[in-house]
């Protein structure tokens, strides 16, 4: 039944976007309040999508109770922008915080209109298909392993009742052979999953965990953004501090470790990483380094070397973004850019200075769109 | 098969269910409970979401709202949180959805409940204004604002809805029931027999040319000249008076287009039409749940049905600290007065007697309980009702208090367990059904054309950053600057939108600057 409703709702929908566009730098550099949940909807606060009204202020809210309790006792909490319950007789007094699913995948296409990121364009390789096995069909031919046991089933039940064998009182259906029913398939033709995001984090005693959260939320947002263009996406992380190695996505977030920095051991990990498993002929490669920019000095030349030599041309895209830290001198980035230049054709060089910075920094990272 | 049932393919009843409304239908009358034909229609949780959402209309006008009404519902019900078990429509004949995935007991239940809403919204006075074919009005409503959306623009007929929508609680709760003027034809507006009013002159008393000074003297003539310009200047505001409904207001003399007018003359219908359930919600919904459990106890339930019935009541009428609940504080009161007034335990002897026990055993046999409650539905809304029945006792033997916010702790606290506090709580926000009263002062305000509200200040603030939006919507309309007058931290002060910024202006300005 179609109701008028569909139509109001998907209308709401649609503001609600408008909303979220507007928003969107909030949303971006609030990343904890979007946690990726269950099939890949989001849930998004919407405070305040409603119409406007003259209406008391907190202090005058407040409304009449029923129970125990002294007096001062406090019975609910008041919501710190102002937007407390109503609190009159008779009206809800929960606080009114609308709440909006939506998938990722809308999630990074308002991304990417807001960030005006261009749609990435394959490398061409995108038409590299491999044939896939689908099983869609059923016939009457085929291995005992692939028999349909219900569809076999069925088949018998309907001949006996033809046949007239078939007794209320004793259903028994035996198939026979011509009730054999089997599975088939078809070769499907499907890309292969044909990008690799590589992740790589400075986690010597000088990262703190505030600058970890920055990395965790941009990282976020350029995944959403990435897997919106590529399907079947692959992540792999590396964490360093004076050595280096691939961790799975949750240690990558939540490791502490302290020492000191040796960037280019990162660098060889990933190196080793996309020399194994990614041929750059095949893949597209995305590579993304976090890191407070404070290398031991006599590391800067080999890891500036390894750059240069192995992974740059290898890399779709090379991102380095600099998180400001307390404690680190941020001298990596000068050495890159002073070996680079600013505008080096798959090297994205990027300062981060606190949550405000990641919108432009994932802008200048994916603007490019390589 | 009824209307609505063939148009949105609702299912109909089950011969098992009919039999239900007809004997519940019987016990109702029995009682003296007398309601407009009604017709129950049956539909799965989905289908009611989306007619809870449109407010029981399933021909609504399109509006983003009842989507998002429609998402919080159904997301609701799908989570487990909320369930709506039933949804009256006052109309002739009254509808009443049933929720089909309800058990037999349920479905009693709720149907007792219907009658008890129906018998309500027949007699009660305040609804005595409300258009009892609001279905089919509702309809046109719909087809007129979907004709103008084809016709202008989704967008713009919503920009423009939703700018009505802000001012639709600006109205006169009361106008359905007083003249206040006479009426006006319809597309006049103009008043054609506009008089020049010549400059006013003293009236002079016939004296002697020497004695003029004295019978008529200067000082005197001059202040009586004075008090006749001041009431000409009187005559000359637009509007003459302090006008409450702003709405109506707007509709006759701001400047839009028909189609604008149009509109927002249904905005101005439906919040009539809504403004009486916002009035008697306590009333209503306490006088649904007498007659449910009066009728479940006595008649309606087999002893299958009693788990299910005591688990079902007892969720409705659960209390809450931070909500009095409506159904729970309407019956309780119901039930209270019925039993003071058949004990005789009213008038003057009883108000003075001031021995507890005396009071507490009260009785004169007088019976009159049933016939005062059935008064009361009818004569009360819930502002009245509050403040004539809610007594002492009653508001000691419930437990109630007050509670208020506290800007320290950040908190909802506790306030106050004195009867006159708590009452007076209740009160004020039953008052304009928790609204705040709002008139327009001056239409020509600074000789510019600007509206000049005027906020009725009782005590409480208004919310700055709602007023201020609320103040925008309105400068869509009006299309000139808008202020309203009113107080923040205890001064008095002009919260002004022209446009293009907010400004405000007032007794602050050693704040200010």
């Amino acid at each position: 039944m179609v109701m008028k409703i569909d139509r109001d709702a998907s209308r709401f929908r649609q503001i609600v976007r408008g909303k979220i566009r507007e928003n969107l730098r909030k949303y971006v550099t609030h990343g904890e309040m979007i946690g990726r949940k269950g099939n890949d909807l989001v849930s998004i606060p919407l405070p305040q999508l409603d119409v406007p009204h003259f209406r008391y202020g907190q202090n005058g809210r407040g409304g009449v109770g029923q129970g125990d309790g002294e007096i001062g006792q406090p019975i609910a909490a008041g919501d710190p922008d102002g937007e407390g319950g109503e609190g009159q007789a008779g009206s809800d007094s929960a606080p009114h915080v609308l709440e909006v699913d939506i998938t990722l995948d809308e999630l990074a296409a308002i991304l990417g209109d807001e960030l005006q990121l261009p749609r990435i364009e394959p490398k061409g390789k995108a038409n590299i298909q491999q044939d896939k096995v689908r099983y869609t069909s059923v016939r009457r031919i085929g291995p005992e392993s692939l028999r349909h046991k219900r569809r076999t089933y069925v088949e018998a039940l309907k001949r006996q009742i033809t046949e007239g064998s078939y007794r209320h009182a004793e259903p028994r259906v035996v198939p026979i052979k011509d009730d054999r029913r089997y599975r088939s398939w078809e070769h499907v033709p499907e890309p292969v999953a044909n990008a690799v995001i590589i992740y790589m984090m400075d986690v010597s005693g000088s990262m703190t965990d505030e600058q970890k959260e920055i990395v965790r939320t941009e990282s976020f947002w350029i995944d959403t953004w990435l897997r919106s263009q590529y399907q079947g996406l692959e992540r792999r992380y590396i964490i360093h501090d004076a050595s280096a190695k691939e961790v799975d996505e949750n240690t990558f977030y939540h490791t502490r470790e302290s020492g000191g920095t040796r960037i280019s051991s990162a660098y060889k990990v990933c190196h080793d990483l996309v020399s194994n498993k990614f041929d750059p002929a095949e893949w597209n490669i995305y590579c993304f380094q976090f890191s407070d920019g404070d290398n031991w000095g006599e590391d800067n030349r080999s890891a500036l070397g390894m750059l240069k030599e192995t992974l740059l041309p290898k890399c779709n895209l090379f991102c380095y973004g600099q998180v400001e830290s307390p404690y680190g001198s941020g001298e990596f980035y000068r050495v890159l850019e002073e070996a680079f230049g600013s505008e080096h054709e798959s090297l994205v060089l990027s300062e981060i200075e606190n949550k405000e910075g990641i919108y432009e920094s994932i802008k200048k990272f994916l603007g490019k769109g390589k | 098969m009824s209307a609505l049932t063939s148009l949105h393919r609702f299912r109909s009843l089950t011969p098992e269910m009919i039999d239900i409304q007809r004997q519940m239908e019987d016990h109702a009358r029995s009682y003296g409970l007398d309601f407009f034909n009604t017709i129950f229609e049956v539909v799965d949780h989905d289908q009611l979401s989306a007619v809870a959402a449109y407010g029981g209309f399933p021909t609504r006008y399109p509006h983003w709202r009842f989507g998002m009404e429609y998402e919080q519902l159904a997301k609701g019900y799908s989570y487990g949180l909320q369930k709506i078990y039933e949804l009256v429509i006052n109309n002739d004949p009254c509808y009443a959805y049933l929720l089909g995935s309800n058990g037999i007991t349920d479905h009693k239940l709720v149907m007792a409940h219907v009658y008890g809403h129906c018998d309500f919204f027949k007699n009660n006075y305040w609804f005595s204004h409300t258009n009892r074919k609001m279905i089919d009005e509702m309809a046109n409503h719909g087809n007129r604002i979907r004709d103008y959306m084809d016709r202008f623009g989704v967008e713009e007929v919503e920009t423009f809805i939703d700018a009505c929508l802000s001012i639709e609680d600006l109205i006169d709760l009361f106008a359905p029931h007083i003249k206040r003027r006479n009426e006006k034809a319809k597309y006049e507006f103009k008043d054609s027999t506009e008089e020049e009013h010549d400059k006013p002159t003293a009236t002079r008393f016939q004296a002697k040319s020497y004695m003029d000074s004295f019978v008529n003297p200067k000082a005197a003539m001059d202040a009586e000249v004075e008090e006749k310009q001041k009431e000409l200047d009187k005559k000359e505001n637009f509007p003459p008076e302090p006008m409450r409904d702003v709405m109506l207001f707007l509709l006759e003399h701001a400047n839009l287009k028909p189609w604008q007018v149009d509109v927002m003359s249904i905005i101005r219908d439906e919040a009539y039409y809504f403004a009486p359930q916002a009035q008697t919600k306590i009333m209503n919904e306490g006088w649904a749940t007498y007659w449910h459990s009066t009728i479940m106890t006595r008649h309606g339930m087999a002893d299958s049905d009693l788990i299910c019935y005591a688990d079902h009541c007892s969720g409705t009428l659960a209390g809450s600290r931070t909500r009095l609940n409506p159904y729970k504080l309407g019956v309780e009161l119901y039930r209270d007065i019925e039993d003071r007034w058949n004990r005789g335990a009213f008038g003057e002897e009883y108000d003075e007697c001031d021995n507890y026990h005396a009071k507490r055993d009260w009785n004169k046999e007088k019976g009159l309980g049933r016939q005062k409650i059935f008064e009361v539905r009818r004569v009360h809304n819930d502002l009245t009702f509050i403040d004539e029945f809610l007594t002492l006792d009653f508001c000691r033997q419930h437990k109630l208090f007050s509670f208020g916010f506290n800007d320290d702790s950040g908190y909802y606290e506790i306030e106050s367990r004195e009867f006159e506090k708590v009452k007076q709580r209740l009160l004020f926000n039953l008052t304009n059904v928790g609204r705040p009263i709002i008139y327009v002062k001056d239409a020509n305000y600074k000789n510019r054309g600007e509206l000049f509200l005027e906020h009725r200040y009782s005590g409480v603030e208004l919310q700055t950053n709602y007023a201020q939006d609320t103040l925008a919507n309105l400068f869509k309309i009006w299309k000139r600057p808008i202020h309203i007058e009113t107080m923040l931290e205890d001064s008095r002060i002009v919260l002004s939108f022209d446009g293009q910024e907010h400004s405000r202006t007032g007794e602050q300005k050693q704040k200010g600057k």
